[in-house]
């Protein structure tokens, strides 16, 4: 314990040294030391162990350790040296600086033991993932970063609104239980910013804005660890809340129609995110151990299931720079290793026996049908099978085989390979073996999930799905690749903020107007046709003055000099009533 | 000559589909034959599973093309 410091320590410190390693070799070798004494150091951390520093009136929780927050707390040292890995040839030292500031506070938010600290490593998370998408370096990147962003700074500041009322109502700083409360604003807030970062319908499209906008590396790293720190909070502050039951069934089911229709591979696979993650929020929703079990054991397999799939297709554009549907197909014939990578990738996220998800997801629909939940069941079924639809078949299928496109790139780079070898090897681990996950998870696990029917059932289903994908495909019915936008909630803010945009550009070009026209038009002519005629005029003045004949004129003239102090008597009673409103 | 590959002879092919065949038809018989002892009634019909995957996946696959298509496609460069 006295050896231990907490573990996001290693890598945001670490994170400094990069720049610094001019020698490629060094440079390497440090990228690959950090995830492992990082993961030494955690292991040294036993359930219960905690830092805590004091910080004005409140004792700051920088560590605690639960079986909860280690299984994420392994799973994300694995996903994070699978990544720098798969990272190994990127010269940009600030991407996996960004990297590492992105996972040190990925296990700072998983870790935190209070509130407080888990707002800094939150908004830690959103910094380190931006420059994740911004060191992309087109102009798509840079747009879409600040898009997701600002989604971020948003839910942030949800999140610190909830935290504060929270704090003030309770009195507890502590990560613990919440729940979701009829009336009591802090547990919504705090529900509302978790959920932001969770990509709730219409809360998520930064999810698929900007995550394939992003780095070929750095998408591994996002695709791990926002979504599922926040599933995390979840299941720490609201399990079994059953709102989450029908927001998690309608991640899982709405974001897979689009990720039928997406013509961008990367997209596709942020849909799938969604879908996933939708999945392990409907098993918090549920509540039940086994149903938790299911979620966190579901997290674990995503996260190395879906990096598998975005480390083949970043595989696919990092050799061809091209990553739709339409441009790809025919890969299997010069990429072989990397096409049956993401075949078990495919298989593993379908649930396919002996593949990952066939442990883990199926425990949240077995807990949907212990509760009796028949709607719900339907709903994850129908999700079960659009997976296999959009991951299983479509990503493999248009990136290898579907039509040839004639391009004969070489084999992915060693790095890549080893990286993705990792990731498959754990796929089809903890499916054929599920043992060592299981005793990893929150509660004890009593599950059983290869029994005959359990298997029969969920290989039929996949089966006659892929027949219904076959013959769709040669019968010309199923949806033809197009180059093409799909609205998705990101409409709102990319439309809305032209909107304000324009109406604020307009506003102020009409002011730009009236004063350009006072005081660069108007004013100065008037002015200086006295100062350059001063004699005329005033003789001008005096003349109409002095003419009987123009007796109106005369009135005129009367009338303004005893007009004018009235009203500068009237506007300085109008601006000394208005400090004084203002300041008093 | 231009090199072919696995799927370039269409009897590979052939072959691949003829596998896939066989598989559905093996599994579809072995599932009479499966003791079963679903919480939910209809788990415990025969092919049940076979028959909602398939009408799951048009059900999907139809409900995107001509439902959420042409509400949500736009042109590639819509939002430049």
């Amino acid at each position: 314990m006295s050896n231990s410091v907490p573990p996001f320590a290693v890598f945001l410190a670490g994170a400094f040294v990069v720049p610094f390693l001019r020698n490629r070799v060094l440079k390497s070798a440090w990228l690959l030391l950090l995830p492992v004494l990082s993961f030494v150091n955690l292991v040294h951390l036993s359930p219960g162990a905690s830092f805590t520093v004091p910080f004005l009136d409140y004792e700051l929780v920088l560590c605690q350790v639960d079986r909860l927050s280690l299984v994420f707390g392994y799973v994300f040292h694995l996903a994070a040296l699978i990544g720098f890995i798969y990272a190994l040839h990127v010269k940009d030292d600030l991407q996996h600086m960004a990297a590492f500031i992105y996972g040190g506070s990925a296990l700072g938010v998983i870790f935190a033991g209070d509130f407080l600290t888990l707002f800094v490593f939150w908004e830690l998370l959103t910094l380190g993932s931006v420059f994740l998408i911004w060191t992309n370096r087109t102009k798509a990147a840079l747009g879409a970063g600040f898009r997701y962003a600002l989604y971020h700074i948003i839910g942030g500041l949800v999140l610190l609104a909830g935290i504060l009322l929270h704090v003030k109502q309770t009195g507890s700083t502590a990560v613990a239980f919440i729940g979701l409360q009829e009336g009591n604003l802090a547990s919504w807030l705090i529900f509302i910013g978790v959920g932001i970062n969770c990509a709730w319908p219409i809360l998520h499209p930064w999810v698929t804005d900007a995550y394939p906008e992003s780095t070929i590396t750095g998408i591994i790293f996002l695709s791990a660890l926002t979504t599922k720190s926040a599933v995390y909070v979840l299941a720490r502050a609201y399990p079994g809340t059953p709102l989450l039951i029908w927001i998690g069934a309608a991640m899982a089911c709405f974001a897979m129609v689009y990720a039928v229709i997406e013509n961008d591979l990367r997209r596709v696979l942020s849909y799938s995110l969604i879908n996933q993650v939708g999945f392990m929020v409907c098993g918090i929703g549920i509540g039940t151990e086994l149903a938790i079990n299911g979620a966190i054991s579901h997290a674990v397999n995503d996260i190395l299931f879906k990096a598998l799939l975005f480390m083949s297709i970043g595989a696919v554009m990092y050799r061809t720079g091209k990553s739709k549907c339409t441009e790809l197909g025919g890969l299997y014939r010069t990429m072989p290793a990397t096409c049956i990578f993401c075949i078990i990738g495919a298989a593993s996220i379908s649930g396919f026996p002996l593949f990952s998800a066939f442990v883990s997801k199926s425990m949240i629909i077995s807990a949907a049908a212990h509760g009796g939940m028949i709607l719900l069941w339907f709903l994850l079924m129908f999700a079960s099978t659009g997976v296999l639809e959009h991951a299983g078949i479509k990503v493999p299928f248009f990136a290898f085989f579907s039509h040839d496109s004639g391009l004969r790139p070489r084999e992915a780079p060693w790095n890549m390979l080893i990286a993705m070898g990792i990731a498959a090897f754990f796929c089809i681990f903890n499916g054929a073996f599920p043992g060592p996950l299981y005793s990893l998870m929150p509660f004890p696990v009593d599950y059983q999930p290869y029994t005959a029917a359990h298997v029969m059932g969920q290989t039929l289903l996949l089966l006659f799905a892929s027949l219904a994908f076959v013959l769709l495909l040669m019968s010309g019915l199923y949806p033809a690749e197009m180059r093409a936008v799909n609205l998705d909630a990101d409409w709102f803010f990319r439309k809305g903020s032209r909107l304000v945009l324009t109406v604020v550009t307009g506003i102020a070009a009409f002011i730009a107007r009236i004063g350009e026209a006072l005081f660069i038009r108007f004013l100065p002519s008037f002015l200086s046709n006295f100062s350059r005629r001063p004699v005329s005029r005033m003789a001008e003045a005096v003349g109409r003055a002095g003419n009987p004949g123009n007796q109106d004129r005369l009135d005129q003239l009367n009338v303004i000099p005893s007009g004018v102090p009235v009203i500068l008597a009237v506007a300085f009673l109008y601006v000394l009533a208005f400090y004084f409103i203002v300041k008093g | 000559m231009k090199k072919e590959y696995l799927f370039d002879k269409p009897k590979n092919v052939k072959r691949f589909f003829t596998l896939f065949y066989i598989l559905l038809a093996v599994f579809l018989i072995a599932d009479f034959f499966t003791e079963k002892h679903g919480e939910l009634p209809w788990e415990n019909w025969p092919a049940f599973y076979a028959v909602f995957g398939f009408v799951a996946f048009v059900f999907l696959v139809f409900g995107a093309k001509y439902i959420l298509r042409p509400l949500v496609k736009r042109r590639e460069d819509y939002y430049e």
